[in-house]
């Protein structure tokens, strides 16, 4: 039944491509409801029938897997949410999978946020990931909320040299010399990893300006998919690697499955969400072609 | 002397932050001002908040076109404003995390500022599929290029990319689409944007030089002669 429903769709969406097609050729333009209807189809069809593909992670993602991986146990690791709810979709399966990985490995997790939207999402990633799935660990010894604090990029400047200037307690209120995780940690320069995952300002960017390279510290980064070009220049020299939008995070996850069985019935958002980008780049290609045909034959019309 | 004081603070700031790099003794004062920084951002959300009270108010009380926008706004931002500050049906109480699971806060932003926000992103996709039916023509030998790389990165983003062209022997495996697509974003896009970052780069340390020895002083306001 769910193939059928399939098959009916997506010829449904290849004819109602080549209708319009046809249409351009004989000089009529496609309206703009139209083609929100088609990349509305396009989105919905792989999630109403859970279409999703295998994916290989490219080296790019493989250097933050394999660095949070051959880390050893009681690793500390830095995770920033530097992002807010309109970039949530396309960056939590990446902050939530960073988390995972780490506790697994039984690498200890400070999570803060450059973003103040980010104090709330680091709380919901603690909620529904950590609480939920290593109902062992314990706050403040395996993993910690120290939350936002505003400045953007003069909280780094802080931070580097000493983290109590800037946070004297977590989110709880408690104070941070009296947590365990804390104990031995004086700036950022004792981490062994920092993520940041966002892709706006303050962002992986001014990780890198204020941050790694000032600390000689690794940093890696989870970026949305928009501004993942600008941050290439930093890899690999900078950041040992980068998550570019979903296909990042589907890379992430398929490497998570494929490496550990315990994850093996993980929600994967990123996988998922690989269907509706596949189709809906599909229709946006096949667009492209219907405007540029209109505008040549429209062109030679003239001629 | 409105115009003398900033421009002295700017000056002892700005020498004092670049010596904090540059000569050790200094980098604890470069870290004491970064730290005043980070106390004068906070002001900013006052600032902000003040702000958008101000403009909204005005625009219900003249009745502007689409006032009834800025009502909601307004309600918005004083409920989640009360929500947040004390901290309401909070089982930790005031001293607990503002974002602690059930309070008010959390719940507002978890069901209404995060599926809202996120919808609004989502609407982008809708857009470019439009715009990219609209704009996207090769009209010349520039655009067919930037066309031709539009349609790789496209591809390479998917799966289908890899599917079309996994049958390319290892020996030509740069021409198989995912590679094709991380080679432009290597290459050519990181070339680019690299020369636009050192020209960023020159332009904020010939700005900030304008700043600091008093050059430049449009940031005083426009009585500034």
């Amino acid at each position: 039944m769910t193939n059928i429903g399939l098959i009916l769709s997506i010829a449904a969406i290849i004819g109602g491509l080549l209708w319009l097609t046809i249409r351009s050729l004989s000089g009529r333009e496609v309206e703009r409801r139209i083609i929100f209807l088609f990349i509305g189809i396009a989105v919905s069809v792989p999630l109403l029938f859970d279409i999703t593909f295998s994916e290989k992670a490219t080296p790019i993602v493989k250097g933050v897997y394999d660095k949070v991986d051959n880390l050893p146990s009681g690793s500390v690791i830095l995770i920033s949410f530097d992002y807010g709810p309109s970039m949530a979709p396309e960056v939590e399966p990446m902050s939530n999978a960073f988390i995972r990985h780490s506790l697994a490995k039984d690498h200890k997790v400070i999570i803060m946020g450059l973003w103040a939207t980010g104090q709330s999402l680091g709380a919901s990633a603690v909620e529904n990931v950590i609480k939920k799935e290593f109902p062992n660990k314990i706050d403040g010894v395996d993993y910690i909320n120290i939350g936002y604090k505003a400045g953007n990029q003069g909280v780094l400047n802080v931070i580097i040299t000493d983290f109590r200037k800037m946070y004297a307690t977590d989110v709880n209120g408690v104070d941070l010399d009296s947590v365990q995780i804390f104990q031995g940690i004086r700036s950022l320069k004792d981490m062994d990893l920092m993520i940041s995952v966002g892709g706006g300002f303050p962002g992986i960017k001014e990780w890198v300006l204020f941050a790694a390279d000032p600390g000689n510290i690794p940093l890696a980064g989870a970026s949305a998919a928009v501004s993942t070009p600008l941050l290439y220049p930093y890899y690999p020299m900078q950041l040992i690697g980068l998550l570019g939008g979903i296909k990042g995070a589907a890379e992430y996850e398929s490497e998570m499955k494929k490496n550990y069985p315990q994850f093996a019935d993980m929600p994967t958002p990123g996988i998922e969400m690989m269907g509706p980008q596949t189709l809906a780049h599909m229709v946006v290609m096949a667009f492209i072609v219907i405007g540029n045909l209109s505008f040549f034959f429209a062109k030679r019309r003239k001629e | 002397m409105k115009k003398q004081v900033p421009v002295v603070i700017t000056f002892i700031v700005g020498t004092v932050l670049i010596l904090s790099v540059f000569f050790p003794p200094a980098e604890r004062l470069g870290e004491d001002f970064s730290i005043f920084f980070d106390i004068i951002a906070v002001f900013a959300f006052f600032l902000g908040g003040g702000n958008l009270i101000r403009i909204h108010t005005s625009k219900i009380y003249n009745k502007r076109q689409d006032w009834g926008f800025s009502v909601v706004t307004i309600c918005g931002f004083g409920l989640m404003l009360m929500a947040g500050l004390f901290k309401l049906w909070n089982p930790g109480g005031i001293a607990a995390d503002v974002a602690a699971t059930g309070s008010l806060f959390q719940l507002m932003y978890d069901w209404i500022f995060n599926p809202l926000g996120a919808s609004m992103y989502a609407l982008l996709a809708f857009y470019v599929a439009s715009a990219s039916y609209r704009a996207f023509r090769a009209k010349n030998i520039d655009a067919t290029i930037l066309l031709i790389a539009a349609f790789v990165i496209l591809l390479g983003r998917t799966p289908l990319g890899m599917y079309a062209t996994s049958w390319i022997p290892e020996s030509f495996s740069i021409m198989q689409i995912p590679n094709l697509a991380i080679w432009i974003m290597v290459s050519p896009n990181l070339a680019g944007q690299r020369a636009i970052m050192i020209g960023i780069a020159l332009g904020v340390v010939s700005m900030s030089l304008r700043l600091i020895l008093g050059v430049e002083r449009t940031y005083l306001g426009v009585d500034n002669d």
